[in-house]
């Protein structure tokens, strides 16, 4: 009896998780996107289903960074910095829940949900970093510094600093962090020509226009220099982005993908009715063919798509078309645990057991099977999840995702679930009957199985 | 009960039937019919406000320098989806400020030609990613075999013989995947606008072999079972009995799995048909393959029929009785 409140406290929690705001919309016919309340619990929030671009819009562009100028040792960093200067760029475009991931060595993804204006977005993100050295014209304007190298005048930029070199230190003043940098030898004349110019005046330090720091010029300075007065984050931060924006590291775009809106509507409508609608047929013919186990499978199996679709909305797993369909697949497949135990306890019915030692023993004889079976399963999820992540498939990733959590609570809805309905089912005289049980035997063969009835219900509570 | 086992010869020959024009249609020039994802290009799906010709908007391409594109015309109204090579992104003048990309540029000239658009839909690949999505779905393959061989070797090593489970159930997956990528090969050669494949259906094989070891896996661990219960009958027997016996469990787990695919190719909408429909083949054949490919091999190995395949005479292939 415990179990049981343990399962009807579950279902209430899934179906408070994952119940819509307005229901009528999942009917056939309802809206397309169904809105949704979102769980917040203090500091804990969900909002909603999260949906992947190409169910809510958007555009994803896949970003390769050529990183054949820059030594083995320093690609990392590199790579972290171009990564922050995505994030910066994308934050100042202001796309909400833009999200930015790295792929193996040299690659990142970018998804922009909701945008519209794709080549706008491609141009802020696809430039690569930059990194201007300004000082102030008389009015106080920034523009940019500038020296005389062999007879030209030369504005000074990051290319000019050695790559990897710039780090934080601790040199100057005890305890606090200082960002040291270091130019070439081009680069160390202009600055030479730059810092003379401009003692005890303020150096202005942008990158991609963004004034990060404008530190007063202390003494003349040529190779190298500190930039001093800042927090050890802020230190750290600069310094990457001072390799970063010194370092050559161009950035193509190779892939893009752009789904509108509507076109992610519909998709997301028409799921949602072949995702009502398996269900249906599933129940239909577990009802059909097995009768009474088939009801009670039948009410894990809807437990089951409510503790999923909370899994999905908890995490939160992005869910993609092929996500959705995953899902829809493992409703079919949930249920194999229950046809394993059920087929194998018509076996033991067969033999002569009574319905609760068949119960029992047809667990125990289908639990190999369906351990192995879905350790199977899991190994392949495994599998797919790691190479969607290499080859920054998201779609991939997202239906392994699924699937394999889909696995794992079909376990549960199949075995504890299902066996305490059927045990519930069982405590009423009626249901001890071989016919409610799929038997094709005629009644008097079984009367054996049936009776005693009392034993056999004291047998299931145990 | 029907003896599965002494008409092995015809499965083998059933199946050899079923992979075999699959097969020379894989390695025919042009096998697999893929799309952007393996080849690089882009597709675009265009809608316009006013019903257009489709022979009018191939000739704007043309016109444009896409004499390449296939214009298809769509389910939507006044829909087109077009497949072009990869278009051009917008590259930096002199001064380092960006033009128009290709995309914006056909966007104008349709819209000053045909009138107004949209574009709903737009999918580029670059050559550079379809490479290496090739190379990871043949790594994964690879890898989901190696991985689940080494499972089933060590699940079935109080067996005499554990590592003919793996290896058996291996065929069959590859049995499966061979007989999905077949017809999708010959269904590609009839409908070439229709069936394209993309990273997606790499999913659908890896699921198809997730499944096919599933389903392999309960029929041996009934064989697994049996072998020790039926202590001295003919490994023939066993496998039969262990087929009877698993026979309705694994036609009622494929059915309930190919009713939501039917009803997920029905309603699911256009965008996952080749999708679902790779996975509603490769179900099937994986429930066929785990009672007549897997199981059959497994009996014909242990009586000694596949010595031939191992010329050197090393291995030992004795009629192995269940002990």
């Amino acid at each position: 009896m415990k179990r049981l409140l343990f399962i009807l406290l579950l279902t209430v929690l899934a179906g408070f998780v994952v119940w819509p705001q307005k229901p009528g919309n999942y009917i056939p016919g309802g809206d397309a996107l169904p809105g949704n309340p979102g769980i917040h619990f203090g500091t804990f929030s969900r909002q909603g289903a999260k949906l992947g671009l190409d169910l809510q819009g958007g555009t994803q562009l896949t970003l390769q960074a050529d990183m054949s100028n820059v030594p083995a040792d320093q690609q990392s960093s590199a790579m972290q910095g171009v990564i922050n200067v995505i994030q910066r760029r994308v934050n100042a475009y202001g796309v909400a829940e833009a999200e930015i991931q790295t792929l193996g060595q040299d690659r990142v993804i970018v998804q922009l949900p909701g945008v519209k204006d794709i080549e706008e977005a491609k141009k802020l993100i696809g430039q690569t970093a930059k990194l201007e050295f300004m000082e102030q014209d008389p009015t106080g304007q920034w523009i940019p510094a500038t020296g005389q190298l062999n007879g030209q005048t030369i504005a000074l930029t990051g290319a000019y600093l050695v790559p990897g070199h710039q780090q934080v230190t601790f040199a100057s003043r005890a305890g606090l962090p200082d960002v040291a940098f270091e130019f070439n030898s081009d680069g160390a004349q202009i600055f030479g020509q730059i810092t003379q110019r401009l003692i005890q005046k303020p150096l202005g330090i942008f990158l991609d226009g963004q004034q990060i720091s404008a530190p007063t010029v202390q003494a003349v300075l040529t190779q190298s220099g500190v930039i001093t007065g800042l927090s050890l984050d802020a230190a750290r931060l600069l310094a990457l982005q001072l390799n970063a924006g010194a370092l050559p590291v161009p950035v193509s775009i190779q892939g893009e993908t752009t789904v509108d809106a509507t076109l992610g509507a519909d998709s997301v409508h028409k799921s949602i009715v072949a995702g009502e609608l398996a269900l249906v047929v599933v129940v239909a013919f577990m009802l059909l063919y097995y009768r009474l186990p088939g009801l009670a499978a039948s009410g894990a199996l809807i437990l089951y798509s409510l503790l999923a679709l909370s899994i999905f909305k908890l995490i939160p797993v992005t869910l993609t078309l092929a996500g959705i369909a995953g899902f829809i697949l493992s409703v079919g497949m949930a249920v194999d645990a229950n046809i394993l135990i059920f087929e194998r306890m018509k076996e033991e019915l067969r033999s002569g057991k009574t319905i609760a030692a068949a119960i029992r023993s047809g667990e125990d004889r289908a639990w190999p099977s369906i351990r192995d079976s879905n350790t199977s399963t899991l190994i392949t999820c495994g599998v797919l999840y790691f190479f969607g992540q290499q080859f920054g498939a998201t779609i991939i990733m997202g239906f392994a995702l699924v699937l394999a959590i889909g696995v794992m609570v079909s376990l549960f809805s199949a075995i504890v679930v299902t066996r305490a309905f059927l045990e519930v089912l069982l405590s009423q005289s009626w249901a001890h009957s071989a016919r409610l049980f799929g038997m094709e035997i005629a009644p008097n063969q079984i009367g054996g199985v049936v009776s005693p009835r009392r034993t056999a219900v004291a047998g299931t509570r145990g | 009960m029907f003896d599965f086992v002494r008409n092995r010869r015809f499965f083998y020959l059933l199946s050899a039937v079923l992979l075999v024009p699959g097969v020379i249609s894989l390695v025919l020039p042009g096998g697999l019919n893929p799309g952007i994802d393996f080849t690089s290009g882009t597709i675009m799906t265009i809608q316009f406000e006013q019903p257009v010709d489709s022979n009018k908007l191939r000739d704007e391409f043309a016109q444009l320098g896409h004499s390449e594109a296939i214009v298809q015309q769509s389910s939507g109204e006044n829909t087109f989806i077009v497949r072009t090579r990869p278009l051009v992104q917008a590259e930096p003048d002199a001064n380092g400020v960006l033009g128009n990309s290709e995309r914006q540029q056909i966007e104008a000239t349709l819209t000053a030609d045909l009138g107004g658009l949209q574009i709903l839909g737009l999918d580029q690949v670059s050559p550079l990613i379809a490479e290496q999505i090739v190379r990871y779905a043949i790594l994964a393959v690879a890898a989901a075999s190696v991985c689940i061989l080494l499972y089933l070797w060590w699940a079935f090593n109080k067996v005499t013989h554990p590592l003919r489970y793996g290896t058996t159930a291996i065929v069959a997956l590859l049995h499966d995947s061979l007989i999905v990528l077949g017809i999708f090969s010959i269904l590609g050669r009839l409908f070439p606008a229709e069936i394209e494949l993309e990273s997606t259906f790499i999913v659908a094989v890896l699921t198809v072999i997730g499944f096919s070891v599933h389903d392999t896996i309960v029929v041996f661990d009934r064989i697994r079972e049996n072998f020790t219960r039926r202590a001295g009958e003919p490994f023939e027997d066993v496998v039969n009995h262990s087929l009877a016996q698993t026979l309705t469990r694994s036609l009622n787990t494929s059915l309930t799995v190919i009713l939501t695919l039917i009803v997920l190719m029905l309603f699911g909408g256009v965008t996952i048909r080749t999708f679902v429909l790779a996975l509603l083949v490769g179900i099937t054949t994986g429930t066929y393959s785990s009672i007549f490919v897997a199981s059959m091999l497994l009996v014909s190995w242990h009586i000694g029929e596949l010595k031939w395949l191992w010329p050197f005479g090393r291995m030992r292939l004795r009629p192995a009785r269940a002990t």
